[in-house]
């Protein structure tokens, strides 16, 4: 069933992409610099686009609760909106990955040139611990971002909103790959440990679960659910 | 599930019908005694071709329950199968696209067409080509209305030893013909050599557990593989030998075939379903997909299509031999997804196929047009969204 939710959550993430390429299009090829000042406006609205998207989602998901429910074949509720999130946010950060990595995976198989004209070599690594970044940073959000909507803080999802504009504008100073990949991991472990509370977590669980004293996630003492 | 549990009962013809909850195989009967006039440019091969691989989810209806129980164990049994779908889908477009890339037979341009796509592609105006498909559409699709009626009629009227000798036939070109083609070609790409009596025995094997697993009794994930194959194997010769146009306008107007044979009252498919109900059988044994049904308290199996795997197949395997992004494919899964999502809604029996073959056209083109200058710009700077 996580399956069925992680490819049904998937969705969403296509939309903001499909429509922010509906846009661009439009705009046609002149000078480099003012294409690569319309793929930065591109980036910023497609960003934007993304998190309204994804509030959009957390409201459909909270009207068809009752529908999936059904669909589950279970007396209560199986997936907390806790785990929604979480699952939410892995299917962004999936489809992102995705859109962001597969071509680049694609060239890969092709003949060993990077970097043959001047551009750095480091092209594909740097494209992999980006895209991880990315992906991680999606879940992230996303648990974040439910919980927030859930407890009415606005602030939080702002700050979501910023976090991610953020990322995104960092990704400008590639090639400079330690500009943009160093505040990124920054960003990406203060996220998680914001995730990690919000998601309940604490030290305290922390510790219980590290040292396998945690009656709950001990399989002895699991409930049947 | 298929276990010998009828070995005291008299296997007649009809038994074997009932009996056989084994997915059978859309048939594909090329055939190669047509041979062409002399002369001639283009080469025809006559391809008899069965479509009622529709999909709908319509399970029977149990006696004695409440209209809302009936309606949530519709909308699970739905789900349920719309879910079980993911699986046999992937891999059929993992064979199928794991084929194209490295098999360029059945990449490679030819001249010969279907005898069910008479008109050409390789027009000069763009007027003409668009016409042309028009045309081979009409024509493929009234052969496969014609098909599906000609069924509905012989199962109506009980002529079971006639459909059982066609599913036969076909089963067994398939089975062999293609399988035999198949192969050849991949040894060609990968240069081995092989001598025809291994060859003989290899192909032998296969075909002969395929007849037995799909008409008789087999494990059921050996079917269900079969059937994978199977599809893969049927896509593929359809992308060699469709053109282009013609295999999108199909598509789609085999979506819109599928909507009106489920959900209306006349329609041919609705019509096998109701007679099936009436006898009590099985749901014609002919292409269903047999999913597990583990949780199935009465005999629902749901028909999924083959040519359900086969469109989004040919749709996946299209725009990865045009190499773009795989958005073809997730495209289909959207669809699915969105039919179960649809569900959800509606708390109906759907057809899935239109709606997923619908996403995954909507999302082919647009990617083709749209995302993919974007995503190149994008991933040219590494800029990220």
């Amino acid at each position: 069933l996580t399956l069925c939710w992680f490819f049904y959550l998937a969705i969403g993430h296509h939309i903001p992409i499909y429509t922010q390429c509906l846009i661009l299009v439009i705009s046609n090829k002149e000078s480099a610099a003012q294409q690569k000042g319309l793929l930065i406006f591109g980036v910023v609205l497609s960003v934007l686009l993304q998190e309204t998207f994804r509030f959009a989602y957390y409201k459909l998901l909270k009207k068809a609760n009752e529908g999936l429910l059904t669909l589950s074949q279970e007396e209560t509720m199986p997936i907390s909106i806790r785990q929604l999130a979480y699952v939410s946010g892995l299917g962004f950060g999936f489809m992102s990955g995705a859109f962001s990595v597969v071509n680049i995976l694609a060239d890969s198989a092709g003949p060993g040139t990077v970097g043959i004209h001047g551009d750095s070599q480091h092209y594909f690594l740097s494209s992999a611990f980006m895209t991880m970044a990315i992906i991680l940073l999606h879940m992230f959000w996303g648990v974040v971002f439910f919980d927030a909507c859930e407890k009415q803080r606005w602030w939080a999802v702002g700050a979501v909103v910023i976090s991610h504009l953020l990322v995104s504008c960092l990704t400008f100073q590639n090639p400079e790959y330690v500009a943009s990949l160093v505040p990124t991991y920054v960003i990406l472990f203060l996220m998680g440990v914001w995730a990690f509370y919000s998601a309940g977590g604490s030290l305290k669980n922390l510790k219980l679960c590290l040292t396998c004293k945690d009656k709950d996630l001990l399989l002895a003492n699991h409930r049947p659910r | 599930m298929n276990a010998s549990d009828s070995d005291e009962d008299i296997y007649n013809e009809r038994s074997a019908l009932v009996r056989s909850e084994s997915p059978a195989l859309p048939s594909y009967i090329p055939d190669s005694d047509l041979t062409p006039p002399n002369g001639t440019p283009t080469k025809r091969l006559k391809v008899s071709f069965r479509s009622e691989s529709l999909q709908c989810f319509v399970p029977t209806r149990p006696a004695a329950l409440t209209p809302s129980e009936e309606e949530e164990l519709t909308l699970k049994y739905g789900a349920k199968h719309v879910i079980m779908l993911f699986i046999p889908v992937t891999l059929c477009m993992v064979v199928v696209v794991a084929t194209i890339k490295s098999v360029s037979f059945y990449t490679e341009k030819t001249d010969q067409q279907l005898i069910y796509t008479p008109f050409t592609e390789n027009t000069s105006s763009v007027g003409r080509r668009l016409l042309n498909s028009v045309l081979n559409t009409i024509i493929m699709i009234s052969v496969i209305v014609v098909m599906t009626i000609f069924l509905v009629v012989l199962y109506k009227y009980r002529c079971y030893k006639f459909i059982h000798g066609w599913l036969i036939l076909s089963s067994l070109m398939l089975l062999f013909w293609f399988s035999f083609m198949y192969l050849g070609e991949v040894f060609k790409t990968y240069n081995l050599a092989m001598d025809y009596p291994t060859v003989g025995v290899i192909i032998w094997n296969f075909g002969a557990v395929g007849m037995i697993c799909i008409h008789w009794k087999g494990p059921l994930q050996l079917q269900q593989a079969y059937l994978i194959l199977i599809s893969a194997l049927m896509a593929l010769v359809f992308i060699k030998y469709l053109p282009e146009w013609s295999a999108w306008v199909i598509l789609g107007a085999i979506s819109v075939y599928d909507l009106v044979a489920v959900l209306s009252p006349k329609g041919p498919l609705r019509m096998l379903v109701e007679t099936a109900q009436e006898r009590n059988e099985p749901i014609f044994p002919a292409l269903i997909y047999s999913c597990e049904c583990v949780h199935c308290s009465r005999s629902a199996p749901i028909n999924n299509g083959s040519a359900a795997c086969l469109m989004f197949v040919i749709v996946s395997s299209d725009q990865n031999r045009l190499f773009r992004l795989r958005t073809g494919s997730s495209g289909c899964f959207v669809g699915l997804c969105l039919t179960l999502l649809l569900l959800a809604i509606f708390k109906k029996a759907l057809p899935a196929l239109p709606i997923s073959i619908t996403f995954g056209l909507v999302f082919y083109f647009s990617t083709d047009f749209l995302v993919q200058p974007f995503m190149d710009n994008l991933a040219a700077h590494q800029f990220y969204i």
